[in-house]
């Protein structure tokens, strides 16, 4: 084409900035953001120790049998209830209030890479369900009297830290379709319920038999049975199977999402 | 020699639905020169940019920026944008807004550089959701400016400045242009675009229907304005030939024609007392409601 020709002689190639340096400064102005946003961290940070605390700890009559331990089977059910909400409330409802005030817009527009704006999202996710982690982890070491070997807290930290990408992906994709407004209520009708149908407040087996058949279908239920195996309580289905259907969730919310927003 | 175009439409047609927002728009931008677009909501200004900026794709015809498809990102960072309705995050401060934009450009300007031209002094530190809607203006120009965009967006810049600071960002903006930034700007100011454009182009329907310098639209209007004090009843000067309108405030009556000679002359004959005569060219408000409204 003769009219590129012409340009790319005229106009040098724009210079690509430093793109960490761009990148990380993404990921620490998403963290400020959230940090100044009481309405996000004092609920995220403090509903799971309270609930924990409560109902693990307090409330823990300390009946054992089978290998079932309250205090570790709680600790691993409210750390997959509080890895929830930086999923879905920090991508779900960020994301539809900058859409809804023109920020995402103007950032099209403006030359920074759109894939700064999620991994800074993803990044921050990870990084709250990692301090909801630990601080139900020192809950449970300090006051609930759990001692669990070094492998299975790695292996809990990690199904907690990876375990918010599924509800990042479906936090994105009520982000990329309500109103601001909208938002917390539609995430809080699908947060609440969830972790409840999943026997995250309640263990399963206290619940009618309908409810535990269908408790397959939430994603929330499957990461629940990935942190009970990892701390060692009583679990159910194939650690394989509930993988890979939260790889797969993640995967088809994040292309419904993408779709969505490449739309405007 | 014509410098070469840092923005291009050529034949760019926009469709929502039935209704057809750019007709065939044919336009360019090149580099040190200001290029206002005018036009009534819903003229396809709006449309216009988000083509430029790669929002939205033309559904037939071209856009081209910097001889590149609008929504490259090598493009982009030759570009800075002011959007009217873009807000910014409420918790974040100046100083970061700044900075992570900054971050986007490989030659960004310093902070203090963009505090003394955009007119920052004592934001820095402030939280976006605390400013003022004027002090969110200078933020979101400052934005726009600081990564040395050699092609500037500005929509709307100045609604709701106080006139210090319109007057320090038209400042700041003819700096730019002579500098050889090129600038595309739209506004409801007419005062605005009279200052500072170079060229003028009025959309209406979707459709160019005026363009060139702004003497050059202005002269599509032949319309003079009078001003006077005089007792005459203006109902009355309203009636006579040539006249398209004729209005009191006060002592003073304001009429509006075609050719100001004869209506002068007839005000002398009927008013020997007249006094504070102005006769005045039409500005590119009257040519702007005038073209507008022949392309309705």
């Amino acid at each position: 084409m003769s009219v590129t020709l012409i340009d790319s002689q005229s106009v040098p190639a724009a210079p690509a900035p430093p793109i960490a340096r761009l990148y990380l400064l993404e990921a620490r102005h998403e963290f400020l953001r959230l940090l100044r946003t009481p309405m996000f961290c004092i609920p995220t940070l403090l509903f799971p120790a309270m609930f924990y605390l409560l109902f693990g700890v307090v409330m823990n009559r300390g009946t054992v049998s089978g290998g079932f331990i309250p205090a570790v089977y709680m600790l691993a059910g409210y750390g997959v209830f509080g890895v929830m909400a930086p999923g879905l409330f920090g991508f779900g409802a960020s994301v539809a209030s900058d859409r809804d005030s023109g920020w995402l817009r103007w950032r099209r527009a403006m030359p920074m890479p759109p894939g700064a704006y999620l991994l800074a999202k993803l990044a921050m996710a990870m990084l709250f369900a990692l301090l909801v982690g630990l601080i139900l982890a020192l809950i449970a070491v300090t006051l609930g009297g759990v001692r669990l070997p070094l492998s299975s807290w790695a292996l809990l930290f990690a199904v907690e830290v990876l375990g918010v990408l599924p509800f990042c992906a479906i936090g994105l994709l009520i982000g990329s379709m309500v109103s601001a407004q909208a938002a917390p209520a539609i995430i809080n009708l699908v947060f609440l319920p969830m972790s409840f149908l999943s026997g995250l407040w309640l263990p399963l087996m206290l619940l009618p038999k309908v409810l535990q058949d269908v408790a397959v279908l939430w994603p929330a239920w499957h990461l629940g049975q990935l942190a009970y195996a990892a701390v060692g309580q009583p679990n159910s289905g194939s650690m394989i199977g509930h993988v890979v259907v939260l790889a797969g969730i993640t995967g088809l919310f994040l292309v419904l999402a993408r779709r969505r927003l490449a739309r405007g | 020699m014509k410098s070469v175009a840092v923005l291009e439409f050529a034949a760019a047609n926009k469709r929502y639905g039935a209704i057809l927002a750019l007709d065939s728009l044919d336009l360019a931008v090149r580099p040190g020169t200001l290029l206002a677009l005018l036009g009534p909501n819903g003229a396809g200004k709006t449309t216009a940019i988000a083509l430029a900026l790669g929002l939205f794709e033309p559904d037939a015809g071209s856009v081209r920026l910097f001889g590149q498809a609008p929504h490259a990102l090598a493009a982009r960072r030759h570009i800075g944008v002011m959007l009217q309705d873009a807000g910014l995050p409420d918790t974040l401060k100046v100083r970061e807004l700044l900075t992570q934009t900054c971050a986007a450009y490989a030659h960004a300007l310093t902070l203090e550089q963009c505090v003394r031209m955009a007119g920052l002094d004592g934001l820095l530190e402030r939280r976006y959701g605390k400013l003022s809607g004027g002090q969110r203006r200078r933020v979101q120009f400052a934005l726009a400016i600081c990564g040395r965009p050699r092609l500037l967006f500005l929509d709307e810049p100045t609604v709701g400045l106080d006139i210090e600071a319109r007057s320090i960002m038209w400042q700041t903006i003819r700096t730019l242009v002579a500098d050889g930034t090129a600038v595309v700007l739209t506004t409801h100011y007419l005062e605005e675009a009279e200052a500072l454009a170079d060229s003028v182009a009025v959309l209406a329907n979707g459709r160019i229907v005026a363009q060139g310098s702004v003497a050059q639209v202005r002269a599509r209007v032949a319309q003079k304005r009078i001003r006077c004090i005089s007792t005459l009843d203006v109902a009355v000067i309203a009636a006579w030939p040539q006249v398209r309108s004729a209005a009191r405030d006060g002592v003073r009556i304001e009429i509006v024609t075609d050719l100001a000679e004869p209506v002068v002359r007839a005000l002398f004959a009927a008013d020997p007392a007249l006094h504070e005569l102005e006769v005045e060219r039409a500005g590119l408000a009257e040519a702007f409601v005038e073209i507008t409204r022949a392309a309705a």
